[in-house]
């Protein structure tokens, strides 16, 4: 009946389009990723993806959907790679089964399905795991560590058994937790940016992995997947933020830079709040909403219990998003 | 920079395809008077005419055979001379399929006019020129066909300063104003020139798509410096020829929905109004023919200048019929057309294009998923609404959250249908919204009229009522007083007769 009325032709790229442009924007992320932490992380991602489309078949089965139209949407592959991306490399893989089911039968499923979830399913699934699980999703191999003497069999057996057979030279504390260990012990840090030190070592990985997440950004922007609105304002407000504090006291609080290429910070700016569902859709709502996730990201970095807090920020903001809406509706054509 | 340089971009919009070239290669062909004409009676805004003529009589060309029923209303004239055949109900170009009241004429071929006379319109005045234009027939030709001397009329209340004339055509496939103003861009600049001067305006801007290179030629040949007339190039973008989104990107005013161009000092006509007033105004010739796009999934698509009541079948047949037998056609362009329920309809004033539809247009859609809220309709919206609410509300049917949205204000353009990546079909839930509130108000109006009767009612019953208990009370008393003052009377008499008969007795004694 509703393909007898006007207007009789369309062009829109399909939910499912949109959904492989993104995963082709993560990518080289993911090469990164897995250059610098092993491989760890793709078989992460394959879990995760094969565990998300699983249990969606499943839940659209019991929930009486049609299963082809929405298993094919792609939405759950993406979830499922953004949160796998988000779990340290060296995690054993029923971590990222918890998470995802989590991601796609709580988060997603249960709030609706494809276009109701209320929260990003992602950073729920994430926060849940950081929450349960706080030692395994805060320990991260040193980069390139893999390369040396960590091996494919040692790999292989972490993925399989977790870190308890892992010699303690491969992994160590990211900048961010190092810091907010060195402040909660009310002790100075000093952050030895020396080379061959593990801070060091990061944070080079960082600024090559944050460098990726921008080109698949970039791609996005172009490709008019995203607008400019939520990752431009996330990002300078993060810096600015940053910059206030680290300018009254550097030697306490870490540099813009440090805090713009740590623990995922641009692939949240591109990736994480550009989540149509779960985010504003005026524009005025987006810059809202983004500089909101940035001053809860750096508050939670800074003064909370975690060392990052990007999976709060974004649930805490989606809490506001209808209201977010309703209050920055945009002028309609000639209204005063 | 100058304002007639600058191009206020209104919000979003759409870059379709226009396929405009398909229907532009050959001129416009004049058809023949055809065996029949079948004239529907309603094909304009507004009230039926009232008939003036009878089966049987002979009418010549340019005669009224229908005329305007009050002031909102257009009259009908016969296109060509001819016998009236028959005054029935037949099928009508309306996407609801339902018969209406037509004249069929049978023409004599000898295509005969009634006597023309040209209008002197400084001499008799703007008020009598525009009464005869409420009789002349002509409506606008834009596709919206509401009647042109209402237009004209409402300088004598808001003062016009500018005459935008509305050449933008900027629905795919649709070609009949560009093939017009290729053709006839002598008569067209002289018609703005009539208007401007009716309408008291003190300068023209022709605002035309960039996609008409030819037509605007001709147009800037007409055009010089000390002119009060220029063209301005708008960008092909649709809905750039919807009235208030052309006067924006010319002027950079924006015109809510529930406000007319008039009160801004702005009135817009289409080109082919501005001819057929043209005519009608210099030659006496009322509004008897128009261009019409036939396009689309043809052999031969083109352009054909046609007398009003022409079979639509035979011109599809004369454009060599469909290449993919589909039988679909769309009548009007691809975003804002509607689906014709047969082609055994005749052509009308409000006719510009009938599409034999693509594969694609009448293709089984996707089914759609649920809005992923991504804001693609809102950034495609002209009118800056945010129609993922606007779907939201009326989806659930929260109509007075959808008002509050300014449901009203959108004009079903459907930008938003065309780039959902869900394929939801935005336009058709934004219709059942607004018939739903209408009809809600309609019955609210009703209700409320029929609680007041109730209520006066009930207060008539009260005081009526309370007359007739006053009334019998009085009575009562009136009554009671007579009885008393009787009983007393009565009393009073015994008494004296008692009194005279003792005296009676005692004389006796």
């Amino acid at each position: 009946m509703f393909s007898q009325q006007s207007p009789f032709i369309q062009k829109a790229p399909s939910v499912t389009w949109v959904m492989m442009l993104v995963m082709a924007a993560l990518v080289p992320g993911i090469i990164a990723y897995i250059f610098l932490f092993g491989f760890g992380v793709l078989l992460n991602i394959t879990i995760a993806i094969i565990t998300a489309v699983i249990a969606e078949y499943f839940i659209l089965k019991i929930r009486n959907l049609p299963v082809k139209l929405f298993i094919t949407d792609g939405s759950a592959v993406v979830a499922a790679s953004l949160l796998a991306l988000s779990i340290p490399s060296i995690a054993p893989w029923w971590i990222i089964v918890i998470g995802t089911l989590f991601t796609i039968i709580v988060a997603k499923h249960m709030y609706g399905g494809l276009g109701s979830n209320l929260f990003n399913p992602a950073m729920v699934g994430y926060a849940v795991l950081l929450i349960s699980f706080p030692a395994i999703m805060t320990k991260w191999p040193l980069p390139i560590s893999h390369l040396l003497d960590f091996n494919i069999g040692q790999q292989m057996e972490t993925f399989f058994y977790g870190t308890k057979s892992l010699i303690d030279s491969v992994s160590s504390a990211t900048p961010l937790d190092y810091i907010k260990t060195q402040i909660f012990l009310n002790k100075p840090f000093e952050l030895n940016f020396t080379k061959g030190m593990p801070l060091n070592s990061y944070f080079n990985a960082s600024i090559i992995i944050s460098f990726c997440f921008l080109i698949g950004g970039i791609f996005m922007w172009i490709k008019k997947i995203i607008t400019w609105h939520l990752p431009v304002t996330f990002l300078l407000s993060l810096i600015l933020i940053s910059a206030v504090f680290w300018i009254i006291d550097p030697s306490r609080y870490l540099s813009p830079l440090t805090h713009l290429v740590s623990g995922g910070t641009l692939l949240c700016a591109f990736f994480i709040i550009t989540d149509p569902v779960s985010g504003p859709t005026t524009p005025k709502g987006k810059i809202f909403f983004a500089f909101g996730v940035a001053l809860l990201v750096y508050l939670i970095r800074v003064f909370g219990g975690y060392p990052e807090g990007i999976a709060f920020a974004v649930i805490l903001m989606n809490i506001c998003v209808p209201l977010i809406d309703s209050l920055t509706q945009p002028r309609v054509f000639g209204h005063e | 920079m100058n304002l007639i340089d600058k191009i206020f971009k209104f919000n979003g919009g759409i870059n379709a395809e226009t396929k405009k070239n398909i229907s532009t290669s050959m001129a416009v062909e004049k058809i023949e008077i055809p065996k029949k004409l079948i004239l529907p009676l309603r094909q304009h805004i507004g009230n039926m005419p009232k008939i003036k003529v009878s089966t049987g009589d002979y009418v010549l060309k340019g005669q009224l055979i229908a005329e305007a029923d009050g002031n909102v209303s257009a009259a009908i004239h016969a296109p060509t001379s001819g016998e009236i055949k028959s005054i029935e109900k037949l099928l009508i170009p309306h996407p609801s399929g339902l018969p209406d009241y037509c004249i069929v004429i049978a023409p004599d071929m000898k295509d005969q006019w009634i006597k023309k006379s040209s209008i002197d319109w400084k001499k008799i005045g703007l008020d009598q020129t525009i009464k005869l234009l409420l009789n002349s027939g002509i409506v606008g030709l834009g596709g919206a066909a509401f009647p042109s001397h209402l237009k004209l009329g409402l300088n004598r209340t808001n003062k016009i300063d500018t005459l935008i004339v509305n050449a933008a055509e900027c629905e795919p496939y649709i070609t009949c104003d560009d093939m017009l103003m290729r053709e006839k861009s002598e008569e067209l600049m002289k018609g703005i020139q009539l208007v401007q001067e009716l309408l008291g305006a003190k300068e023209t801007i022709i605002g035309i798509e960039d996609n008409k290179p030819e037509a605007l030629d001709k147009i800037n040949f007409y055009i010089n410096k000390k002119s009060s007339i220029t063209a301005k190039v708008v960008p092909t973008i649709y809905p750039s020829g919807d009235a208030k989104r052309l006067i924006y990107l010319i002027n950079g005013i924006k015109i809510p929905k529930q406000k007319r161009a008039a009160e801004y000092g702005i009135q817009m006509f289409n080109v082919a109004t501005i001819i057929a007033i043209y005519r009608f105004i210099n030659f006496g010739e009322p509004s008897l023919s128009r261009i019409v796009t036939i396009t689309g999934n043809l052999h031969k698509p083109r352009n054909y200048e046609v007398l009003f009541g022409t079979s639509l079948k035979d011109l599809i047949k004369k454009s060599g019929g469909q290449i993919n037998k589909n039988n679909t056609f769309i009548m009007g362009g691809p975003m804002m057309g509607f689906k014709l329920p047969s082609i055994d309809i005749s052509v009308t004033k409000t006719m510009n294009c009938v599409i034999s539809a693509e594969q694609d247009m009448i293709e089984e859609k996707n089914e759609p998923l649920p809005c992923i809220r991504c804001s693609k309709c809102a950034e495609a919206c002209p009118v800056e609404l945010q129609p993922q609410e606007l779907f939201w509300f009326s989806k659930s049917d929260q109509f007075e959250k959808a008002q509050n949205y300014n449901l009203f204000d959108c004009i079903e353009c459907g930008c938003c249908s065309y780039v959902c990546p869900s394929n939801i079909p935005l336009v058709q839930f934004y219709r059942y919204a607004k018939s739903e509130i209408i009809a809600d108000n309609i019955a609210k109006e009703e209700a409320g009229i029929a609680r007041d009767r109730n209520d006066f009612r009930i207060l008539r019953l009260e005081r009526e009522k309370k007359e007739r208990a006053e009334r019998n009370a009085k009575r009562k008393l009136e009554s009671s007083s007579n009885d008393k003052s009787k009983l007393i009377e009565e009393k009073r008499a015994e008494i004296a007769a008692a009194l005279g008969r003792i005296n009676k007795d005692e004389k006796i004694k």
